[in-house]
């Protein structure tokens, strides 16, 4: 690499991504950032140093060759490039779009210590939109090995899993409890971030690849795990995640107008409630609108909301702004698009009229104490501080628990406590020969990649189970 | 896809359909439900399991027509096909030989109160029922309920056929003249909260089988959530049977009537559509 290249590389700014205007955004359901053209995308991958030891791959939970790819990009040579990506990742279209890549390809990047690192994001969701636009190639599924393998769940764990195990000439079928594969990428994360055609586009080439959905197939109910086993399936990998809606046991939590995220999230995408009455599934968004919680799920909740035509939508936090968990992305996107923060605060009573629906919450203030043992500062509610303000929608958006139904009827597995699966983190082995867990199920709820990523690990200690 | 085999008109806005489900039918216990979605765009509906035959694979469903998936229902014939049907969801029915048990089916609640019965009558109860609606025309299936039960009676409301009526006073009647162990009742939320301030004083244990408002059916959106007593349970995963005595049905009832508005405007925007709603 000549010195000249190195110079070029430092001197080239990183490439803003274009997005919609935020207040033209912020009333439709229509995908907020653009994504690069090609004279951009060109331009940015120039900017990678190709580094001999690329520090970026070790932060990339399935392990993308990613100097790799983004030679090819900088090079012009698209095909080659999605060739490289798809090699380790079946959804790299959704990866480029929600991964928190500031902290993980991107924090490693060696341009990130004293400049801004290669945009590795949105270099990925170029690619994979290209490819997209290019007429399909024939996919060729690989010669059979006669093992069977059911995944339960298509969510990220379960898909990836799938199209890994598919790729190795495993017969794969994937159980689904709704209507359409994608789990949260197509009931939780928004049309506006992940447009429900890019996520169906994915799951086409995992099926391309030989995998079969069941869908509308609850385990649990239908089958259980271990008829799976007991019926042809030669291993089990449970990706079920955590789709248990918390709520804070507070009084007038079951008003109406008191929505769990995943009530209101799942009506929204998965049910297409934004177009009632064209879609026949309703939803009421009111005017003032308060999303307790301050994770990527209330951040989608509260932008929800505005284009559901609320007036205020409010982020209500316990804690401070430099301690909510959601992305920093997508927290600035909020505040673009006028969310309003209510922080150090948080709701102990709702309040509802003679028809039971919800008129006002009562909160009250809290100021952080010492840290505890996580690091954290420790919230402490301040005597006498209540206050009350209308509204006239609540979502919770306070965390999601496992759901029970796999682990309860599988008696097979141990639990921890919370009701999550113990499993290896390497191989995702639970406690019962034959049945692999990954994701939410077994961490509890986390992020989209270390889903994928668990499901890829898991997809490598089934291989080797099965061919032992 | 799911194949209607069966398509029949039972009642005044009353549709029964056998669908060939053979999972579900195999699986299917007393007292549990399927979430039915009947085209692209639609929504998801639970509706009880009324009955199921393991041989043919089929499971019935019943219905009335009371909004704009519903009657979209209604027009579907034999040979048509269902898109998405998911069960069997819920809790089965706790069965056991109690003694001698009351199931109450109140309008469109006489088909799930039908495998109920049915179940109760096989563990070795005496199985007495009553069956009731507004009148003549809302009733159904009085042979299949006569078949699995010791006694049967009939109440509605304008006196059409049997007791001129609520299902209560005949109950209160069975209360005086018998010792009961169990009842059993599903209908309207009102008259289950009825049942259950009848029974209550008598310290009858008394089942009901919730139907407030669902979406998933699997216990991931809380949109069925329900008061039992002092705790809050989602009705798709810990019922849909309650304990009538700790029910707190005013609420079921408010939160029933949230989309009321919605459903209005679903119904009207179906019928200038003439009946097409768009949903496929």
């Amino acid at each position: 690499m000549s010195r000249g290249w190195l110079w070029m590389s430092l001197k080239i700014p990183r490439n803003p991504m274009p997005a919609q205007d935020p207040a033209k955004r912020a009333k439709n359901f229509q995908e907020v950032a653009l994504g690069y053209d090609e004279k951009t995308a060109v331009m940015e991958a120039q900017r990678c140093l190709n580094c001999k030891k690329p520090l970026c791959m070790q932060g990339c939970p399935v392990e993308v060759d990613i100097p790799g790819f983004i030679t090819e990009v900088a090079k012009g040579d698209l095909k080659k490039a999605a060739e490289i990506i798809k090699g380790k990742n079946s959804l790299p279209a959704v990866c480029g779009r929600v991964c928190p890549q500031e902290s993980q390809c991107e924090k490693f990047c060696i341009l990130g210590k004293k400049h801004e690192p290669v945009a590795i994001g949105r270099l990925e969701r170029f690619v994979a939109d290209w490819e997209a636009k290019q007429e399909a190639e024939e996919v060729y599924p690989p010669e059979s090995t006669g093992k069977k393998v059911a995944v339960v769940g298509a969510g990220p764990a379960g898909l990836t899993c799938a199209g890994d195990l598919a790729k190795l000439g495993h017969e794969v079928t994937v159980f689904e409890a709704l209507h359409t594969p994608g789990g949260v990428l197509m009931y939780g994360i928004p049309e506006f971030r992940l447009p429900k055609d890019v996520v169906k586009r994915e799951i086409e080439y995992i099926q391309k690849l030989g995998v079969k959905f069941e869908n509308n197939s609850v385990i649990g109910k239908l089958f259980t795990v271990d008829e799976l086993l007991e019926e042809g399936f030669n291993a089990v990998f449970v990706g079920t995640g955590a789709g248990l809606p918390y709520f804070m046991k507070i009084p007038g939590e079951n008003l109406n107008g008191v929505y769990s995220a995943n009530e209101f999230l799942t009506r929204t995408n998965l049910m297409c409630a934004y177009d009632f009455p064209n879609s026949c599934t309703p939803i009421k968004a009111g005017q003032k609108v308060a999303v307790i919680g301050a994770g990527n799920v209330a951040m989608d909740s509260a932008r929800t909301a505005l284009r559901l035509g609320a007036e205020e939508s409010y982020i209500v936090y316990r804690r401070s702004h430099s301690e909510m968990p959601a992305r920093h992305e997508e927290i600035e996107h909020a505040e673009e698009e006028g969310v309003k923060f209510l922080l150090l605060t948080s709701p102990v009573e709702f309040k509802g009229n003679a028809n039971g629906n919800l008129e006002s919450m009562v909160c009250i203030r809290y100021e952080l104490g010492e840290p505890d043992a996580s690091g954290r500062r420790k919230p402490i509610a301040i005597p006498g501080s209540e206050f009350e303000m209308e509204i006239d929608n609540v979502v919770m958006a306070i965390g999601q628990g496992p759901n029970p139904l796999v682990p309860t009827s599988t008696p097979g597995l141990k639990l921890t406590k919370w009701g999550n699966i113990v499993a290896d983190e390497e191989t995702g082995q639970t406690a019962q020969d034959g049945v692999f867990a990954g994701g939410d199920i077994v961490t509890g709820a986390a992020t989209v990649i270390l889903a994928m990523g668990a499901g890829k690990k898991a997809a490598k200690a089934i291989h080797q189970y099965l061919t032992k | 896809m799911y194949k209607i085999v069966n398509h029949q008109k039972i009642g005044e806005n009353l549709a029964l359909l056998d669908i060939q489900a053979p999972q579900i039918a195999q699986k299917a216990k007393a007292g549990q439900f399927i979430i039915v979605r009947i085209a692209e765009r639609g929504e998801r509906i639970p509706l009880t399991i009324a009955d199921f035959d393991r041989e043919k694979g089929t499971i019935t469903l019943i219905f009335q027509e009371v909004g704009r998936t519903t009657q979209r229902m209604a027009l579907l014939k034999t040979g048509d096909n269902i898109l998405d049907l998911v069960g069997p969801l819920g809790e089965p029915t706790h069965l056991a030989d109690f003694g001698t048990v009351v199931c109450i089916g109140g309008g469109v609640g006489i088909a799930p109160i039908y495998p109920i019965a049915k179940a109760l009558k096989e563990c070795g109860n005496k199985v007495i029922s009553i069956i009731g609606a507004r009148c003549q025309n809302l009733l159904f299936w009085e042979d299949k309920m006569r078949e699995v039960s010791d006694e049967l009676f009939i109440a509605t409301d304008d006196g059409s056929v049997g007791h001129k009526g609520f299902v209560t006073d005949v109950l209160k009647q069975l209360i005086a003249d018998n010792k009961l162990d169990k009842v059993w009742a599903i209908g309207p939320m009102v008259m289950m909260k009825a049942v259950a301030q009848v029974t209550k004083p008598a310290q009858i244990d008394t089942i009901v089988s919730l139907n407030p408002i669902m979406v998933d059916g699997t216990g991931m959106c809380g949109a069925c959530r329900v008061q039992v007593g002092n705790e809050t349970k989602f009705a798709c995963v810990d019922g849909p049977e309650f304990d009538g005595h700790l029910v707190d049905f005013d609420l079921a009832m408010r939160r029933l009537s949230y989309y009321k508005d919605e459903e209005k405007r679903a119904l009207a925007q179906q019928e200038c559509q003439g009946g097409g709603c768009g949903c496929h």
